[in-house]
């Protein structure tokens, strides 16, 4: 009836997560109840999780990353801390779950954290930007939303009902295999990648290389087993054609919010715009032809290590051209060290430091004796949380105030930036020392003692880390506090450039009453310039028409509901579930295809409502700057 | 540095308020002894090969990241809004001499760079024989799980968890797995390489000096993982001799049915030695003659492996 499920599924004797999972229960119900007893749950329910306007869905993107960070970041410090207890001893994690911690932790921060934090931001600003209303398919977008965190959600299951891969975040075939991983670990990481990513559409080559290690495992096919002819090289081939543009796909999102944020601070354009636009054209073609470097020490020859060795490098070029055009962007300007443009100068310093480690590694001889130590876990995360993260976090403190209508708290901002730069230093440099020193990534024990106190200054670090975390906390609840003193009336807190600034904030849900005329890489910038020298607004007041948005649905959190069901079931191996979720999700489906109504109009006078407030608080800023 | 020396600098710090001055000696002391263990610290021609190479590449580059990060603390700081002496362009977005100068830089970097990587990686590729007088001695790795076996196929001898070289001779090594996928590495000796079911890859090392040096597996590889260590002791000719004769001599003999049972989960340290090792056993272990290891026992194959 039930499959492999019982009750042996919960880890009763093991209190460290039962706890945790307690903690974060009751801490949702109590979230649940104060929504009901306020009596916002219909707000909610009509207004954010059936809502199809992007920029409402880019905020919930952001919230999921936010949350998942929190519980991402408390696996880092269980490793952290594992290790410190675990030198000459077997310190408070045994293999077993330690190593489900560093498998859910890298799925966490990558698929969980990162992706949705870049894709939130996107999803917020980009329509913005553009000066249009929505995306080209709203539904589908509260679908792919609702599916990445149904994803998130069997990950967190994952913790209280049976356990997670002990794999790794890429879980290497044989090890990932049946016969080698026979619990349901790994198939929670299959079924909540394929979920979310059925979302997302990460890229197709993600989703056909696990689903071909889903099939070996649920209908004995034989693509990376060692018997039967299969081969667990080609998984690795093909996780890393993934793989790899994967990392790019997460960056070059933040380097767009680090163009933003640095040329919006220095108070001038971007330097070099078609080189940009160039270096990020090159990057996209070269990230699918390096993905061999993951692996220089199979085996390969000397020409194919070399050529690979050198397609690595060649990223970065365009690359550094990046680095180079954001230093010139600030030549000349008047730079103002808020926190969005503090996160922007502290990743153009960390930056180059991770893209240099990667360099090196890139030299297959270095490789040969860095790969898979910790001087490897020290670069992508010196990447990844230079780059991803702090892109994100500037996106975050910069988009926050166009999103709500008021600031983030600019001291609390400042702390948690120091803290966490400083704290990312005291981290990840020993990292680097301690794979100079031989020691190889996710060792749940050793003995060696001239590791243990690099060991120490890693934790300490993280440590720091989690003030900087905890500063983030204190802000956020801090300036929703203080909304009101931190209010942007104006609709352009920082003086921006682009078109997102020159609608209201929070933006009305048809982001501009009339589409605005784009001219030029800054048209926001030039109107505003023209209207300052001509000290009134360039328009006279259009004739306003209704407006048609998109109605609201409950397909995508319908669908991921059915589709968590799916997941379950399958994990576990209750196909009669599994059925039951299929049908829901069909029916889903036909429900929303047969709507009769797919848009609701907006009547030209609230339209009108809107954008004369917006015309009016401009008009007032050009006469006070006048 | 040792844990004790560093927790009684620690302790020092504590008592006479000199923090800073701990850190100092702390920071001295971690660089130095940073730089006698790991992999800067070669023990033969190819791991001098590589600590070279990443020299060279990182000194290449520091000379391109330390100035631009200098520029940037820089430009940011010196181009504050607060400073009435700077100079302010608000339009100046475009330089067709610095356009060329910012592609030219990282161009010219990765074309040195490169040729470094490809010459490194021919002369470095860990299947090219080394150079030597000596004829090279065959050794055949295999991971078990989690332990390594070490075949040495001219003697008929074999090793568990402990790997002994004669000092000066190269080595040459295939490498296997019973299993799931690990890689051998001896960080201070020179190139780790992955240990694969099915696939033998190569490896040719050289120890300069006589040691003992560790060796791990540097392949996640599942629970036993982190227990994955050896020791690879280099001895002279005599003590080589000497060890040859020793695993001759041994009890325990390593044929089909003696490898079934290692090929089974274990996180035993133990060394053991093999005498008369079964003629083509590795090979066997490569074509799966000889089946892959079984992975958890049954008796811990419940739903649930907690």
């Amino acid at each position: 009836m039930f499959g492999r499920l019982t009750w042996q599924a919960i880890p009763w004797s093991e209190p460290i997560p039962l706890i945790a999972a307690g903690v974060v229960g009751l801490g949702l119900a109590a979230i649940v109840a104060w929504v009901f007893a306020k009596g916002y749950a219909p707000y909610i329910w009509k207004e954010w999780i059936t809502s199809v306007d992007h920029k409402r869905i880019g905020v919930m993107y952001c919230l999921l990353a936010l949350v998942m960070l929190l519980r991402g970041f408390s696996d880092a410090v269980m490793m952290r801390s594992q290790q410190v207890l675990a030198f000459h001893g077997g310190g408070y994690l045994p293999p077993d779950h330690y190593n489900q911690i560093f498998s859910a932790h890298g799925t966490i921060m990558i698929f969980f954290v990162a992706m949705p934090f870049v894709i939130g931001l996107m999803n917020f600003v980009v329509p913005l930007q553009l000066g249009i209303r929505d995306v080209a398919f709203p539904t589908l977008n509260s679908v792919s939303f609702w599916l990445t965190a149904a994803g998130a959600l069997l990950v967190n299951i994952s913790l209280v009902v049976g356990e997670f891969a002990r794999t790794g975040w890429l879980p290497y075939p044989p090890l990932s295999e049946l016969q080698y991983s026979p619990g349901v670990g790994v198939d929670y990481y299959l079924w909540s990648l394929q979920i979310s990513g059925a979302g997302t559409l990460l890229s197709g080559i993600n989703l056909v290389t696990t689903a071909m290690l889903l099939l070996d495992r649920y209908l004995g096919f034989h693509f990376f087993t060692n018997e039967m002819g299969g081969n667990p090289m080609m998984f690795v081939n093909l996780i890393w054609v993934w793989g790899h543009p994967e990392v790019y796909i997460l960056v070059l999102p933040a380097f767009g919010v680090f163009s933003e944020v640095i040329s919006t601070f220095s108070g001038k354009p971007l330097f070099g715009y078609r080189s940009m636009v160039a270096a990020t054209m090159a990057i996209c073609v070269l990230s699918w032809l390096v993905w061999l470097h993951h692996f220089f020490t199979m085996g390969a020859g000397a020409d194919v290590n070399g050529f690979f060795g050198i397609m690595t490098m060649i990223i970065a070029v365009p690359t550094g051209v990046k680095v180079y055009n954001w230093l010139f962007t600030m030549y000349g300007g008047k730079v103002r060290f808020e926190p969005p443009m503090l996160w922007s100068i502290g990743f153009m310093v960390t930056f180059v430091i991770g893209g240099m480690t990667g360099v090196l590694m890139a030299v297959p001889p270095a490789d040969f004796v860095l790969h898979n130590s910790l001087f490897l876990v020290a670069h992508f995360h010196n990447v990844i949380i230079g780059g991803v993260l702090f892109g994100a976090f500037a996106g975050y403190n910069y988009w926050f105030p166009k999103a709500f209508g008021f600031r983030l708290d600019e001291k609390w901002g400042r702390r948690a930036f120091w803290l966490w730069f400083v704290g990312f230093y005291t981290a990840f440099m020993p990292l680097y020392v301690l794979g100079l020193l031989g020691m190889t990534r996710r060792m749940q024990h050793f003995d060696r003692p001239e590791w243990y106190p690099w060991v120490l200054v890693a934790a300490a670090g993280a440590g720091l880390i989690t003030l900087g975390i905890c500063a983030q906390v204190i802000q956020l609840a801090v300036s929703i506090r203080d909304r009101a003193l931190l209010r942007d009336i104006t609709g352009d807190p920082w003086d921006g450039r682009t078109l997102e600034w020159a609608t209201a904030s929070p933006p009305p849900a048809f982001n501009f009453a009339v589409m605005p005329n784009v001219k030029g890489e800054e048209p926001y910038w030039g109107m505003k310039t023209k209207a300052r020298e001509l000290a009134h607004l360039l328009t006279a007041e259009p004739s306003y028409q209704p407006i048609s948005v998109p109605r609201n649905t409950a397909t995508g959190v319908v669908t991921a509901f059915f589709a968590v069901v799916i997941g379950f079931a399958m994990i576990w191996r209750i196909y009669w579930l599994a059925g039951i979720g299929f049908i829901g999700v069909y029916a889903a489906f036909v429900v929303f295809a047969w709507r009769d109504r797919s848009e609701e109009e907006i009547p030209a006078a609230e339209v009108a409502r809107r954008d004369r407030e917006n015309r009016l608080v401009r008009t007032s800023a050009l006469a006070k700057g006048a | 540095m040792s844990a004790q020396r560093f927790r009684r600098i620690v302790q020092l710090s504590r008592l006479k308020r000199l923090t800073p001055i701990a850190l100092c000696l702390c920071a001295i002391e971690l660089t130095t002894s940073g730089c006698s263990q790991g992999v800067l610290a070669p023990v033969g021609p190819v791991a001098d090969g590589e600590r070279l190479i990443l020299l060279d590449a990182l000194g290449i580059m520091l000379l391109i990241a330390v100035p631009t990060i200098l520029a940037t603390l820089w430009f940011a700081w010196w181009f504050r809004a607060s400073n009435r002496a700077a100079l302010y362009r608000p339009d100046w977005a475009y330089s067709d001499k610095l356009e060329v100068l910012v592609w030219a830089i990282p161009a010219l970097v990765v074309l040195f760079l490169g040729g470094v990587a490809w010459i490194g990686s021919h002369q470095l590729d860990p299947a090219r024989p080394l150079e030597s007088s000596v004829r090279p001695l065959e050794v055949q790795v295999v991971s078990l799980d989690w332990r390594w076996l070490f075949i040495y196929p001219e003697q008929h001898i074999a090793t568990i968890n402990r790997l002994v070289i004669p000092v000066g001779a190269p080595v040459h090594f295939r490498i296997t797995s019973s299993s799931v996928m690990n890689v051998f590495f001896v960080p201070r000796i020179g190139s780790e390489i992955y240990a694969m079911n099915g696939m033998a890859t190569q490896l040719n090392l050289l120890a300069r000096d006589i040691g003992q040096f560790p060796g791990l597996s540097a392949q996640f590889s599942g629970d036993g993982f982190s227990d994955m260590t050896f020791n690879t002791d280099v001895v002279s000719e005599k003590g080589f001799h000497d060890f040859v004769v020793g695993a001759g001599a041994s009890p325990n003999r390593l044929d089909a049915a003696a490898y079934l049972s290692l090929s089974r989960q274990s996180r035993s340290a133990e060394v053991k030695l093999f005498s008369k090792v079964a003629n083509g056993m590795f090979d066997d272990i490569v074509s799966r003659h000889l089946p892959p290891g079984s992975g958890p026992e049954p008796s811990a194959l419940s739903i649930l492996p907690r």
